[in-house]
């Protein structure tokens, strides 16, 4: 009975599909790719100069996509559980559900945030200027970053039955993430000064997604004044090629893990 | 068309699970009771692999069910308390189904049956309880599977669904199906199951027909009997 054998793959297509329709068609959505757009036409009003509007929007990309990203994992996670509970009474795997579901979350944050920021900047001349490539850069990386803190606010939220505790941390991940881990970071390097603290710094960069994708535009824009330590140190070792290439390496690996744990943990829970 | 083996689950450090054994054979309607708690639920949900037990085996229709999705589309399970996600509309709901378990339906009949037809173009999250359930009855019926579950199907229906589900439920017994339903219901249990199985203590502590049941308890009212079956064990 060759009808009768489900191909796993695509009833996860199909369940991606219905996530994202399902957000597409939600006012947050909406508001998001709103909000991309007037930040982006403001910014180039502004700094009338596309190569300046996306330094700043890096600033606000790197700090605003992975809270969006969580808030609205953590969010679409618990609003769907009755979704997923009638799912896994179907003929599916459970990781085609949740991972259905993530890249559908995912898959329309970063949509909005391609559409919302690509829309007004083409308008403004983008593809007949240098700044093309390093606009492109930001636009990966705020996917990255979408991609790497949905995981995580899945992550969390399937560890957590209670909503507000769920949130709670999912909110705390970012922020360690976004502020907590460079005060931190900082602390130590003035306490520990006397030591050479390379390769600690090298490798502190490494373990915080946001701090990574930082380094990786910049080293893109190669704007040493902006760097900071970090980045002068990733710079000096690996060179400005073998820097990008290693920062993306990084980005792929924070987010293939929390996706494979994903399907890894959903696989083991009970419903 | 059901076996499980010694299964064993606990939640924390709560068993619900103690090494049940249950061996269900095909056609028939089987009710599931015990008092709140004693693993209905969790058992039907281990079957669905829902639930992960800690140990045991459970084989559904000659096919093992840990990490096996495909036996599910031979399986038609109603939940227990009908959510569904809220801004779907009820003719979407039904769609979405039919293309996930790709399977012949007739949803047409069943919507006709219990009058949903002015509910269609509504959203989920605006019915009443009472017509969710019914829209849960349609989806669970829709398809043609040997094994249909029913988690208190009578939740929230009036007299006249009351009636044309257990139709239905008659019906598809007379095709040979197989139902496992559980139900605080003692009327409707006593109308239409064929076999009780009494869960307690996350085992089976009595399985066979309302009329031994009834010998077995000394008592003549299937209520009391049931009733007489949980008292009975608090005195051993």
């Amino acid at each position: 009975m060759p009808l009768r054998q489900y191909q796993p793959t695509t009833t996860m297509i199909k369940i991606l599909k219905y996530s994202f329709y399902d957000l597409m068609r939600s006012r947050w959505s909406y508001v998001y790719f709103l909000f991309y757009l007037l930040l982006g036409f403001v910014l180039l009003f502004l700094n009338n100069e596309l190569s300046k509007a996306v330094i700043t929007l890096m600033n606000v990309i790197i700090v605003l996509v992975p809270l969006i990203g969580t808030i609205f994992g953590v969010m679409y996670y618990y609003n769907s559980k009755e979704f997923t509970e009638l799912l896994l009474a179907q003929p599916i795997k459970r990781s085609s559900i949740f991972l259905g579901q993530y890249f559908g979350v995912a898959g329309s944050l970063t949509v909005s945030l391609v559409l919302g920021l690509g829309i007004p900047f083409t308008l403004y001349g983008l593809f007949q200027s240098n700044a093309i490539w390093d606009f492109s850069l930001l636009l990966i990386t705020g996917a990255f970053l979408t991609l790497i803190f949905t995981a995580v606010a899945f992550n969390i939220a399937l560890a957590n039955e209670n909503k507000i505790k769920g949130f709670g941390y999912a909110v705390l991940a970012w922020l360690f993430l976004a502020v907590i881990y460079d005060g931190l970071f900082l602390m130590s390097l003035i306490v520990f000064e006397e030591y050479p603290l390379d390769n600690l710094s090298l490798i502190a960069t490494m373990f915080n997604p946001i701090d990574l994708s930082r380094t990786l535009i910049l080293l893109k824009l190669d704007i040493s004044a902006l760097l900071g330590y970090t980045g002068a140190i990733f710079k000096q070792f690996f060179g400005t090629n073998l820097g990008l290439l290693m920062s993306i390496f990084m980005l792929f690996l924070w987010t293939v893990i929390p996706v494979w744990r994903l399907g890894y943990v959903a696989k083991r829970k009970d419903f | 068309m059901i076996q499980v083996e010694s299964l064993h689950k606990k939640f924390g450090k709560n068993v619900v699970m103690a090494g049940l054994e249950l061996d269900i054979h095909q056609g028939g309607i089987f009710a599931i009771l015990g008092p709140n708690g004693s693993g209905k639920t969790t058992l039907i949900k281990t079957l669905l692999g829902m639930v992960i037990p800690n140990k045991g085996s459970i084989t559904v229709m000659d096919s093992p069910v840990r990490n096996k999705w495909n036996y599910r589309q031979d399986i038609n399970y109603l939940p227990q308390i009908a959510n569904f996600p809220g801004n779907l509309r009820v003719k979407e709901l039904i769609a979405m189904i039919k293309d996930i378990r790709q399977k012949p339906s007739n949803e047409q009949k069943l919507i006709g049956l219990f009058g949903l037809e002015p509910f269609l173009d509504k959203k989920l999250s605006n019915l009443s309880g009472g017509t969710k359930q019914k829209v849960n009855i349609v989806l669970t019926f829709m398809f043609d599977s040997p094994l249909i579950i029913l988690d208190e199907p009578t939740n929230g229906l009036d007299p006249l669904s009351l009636i044309r589900l257990k139709e239905l439920i008659f019906e598809e017994k007379a095709k040979g199906k197989t139902f496992l339903i559980t139900s605080h219901i003692m009327q409707f249990v006593e109308e239409v199951s064929d076999q009780i199985v009494y869960l307690l203590e996350g085992k089976i502590y009595f399985k066979g027909s309302i009329l031994e049941l009834k010998t077995k308890t000394g008592q003549s009212n299937f209520e009391h009997a049931i009733a007489a079956i949980s008292t009975h064990n608090n005195h051993d």
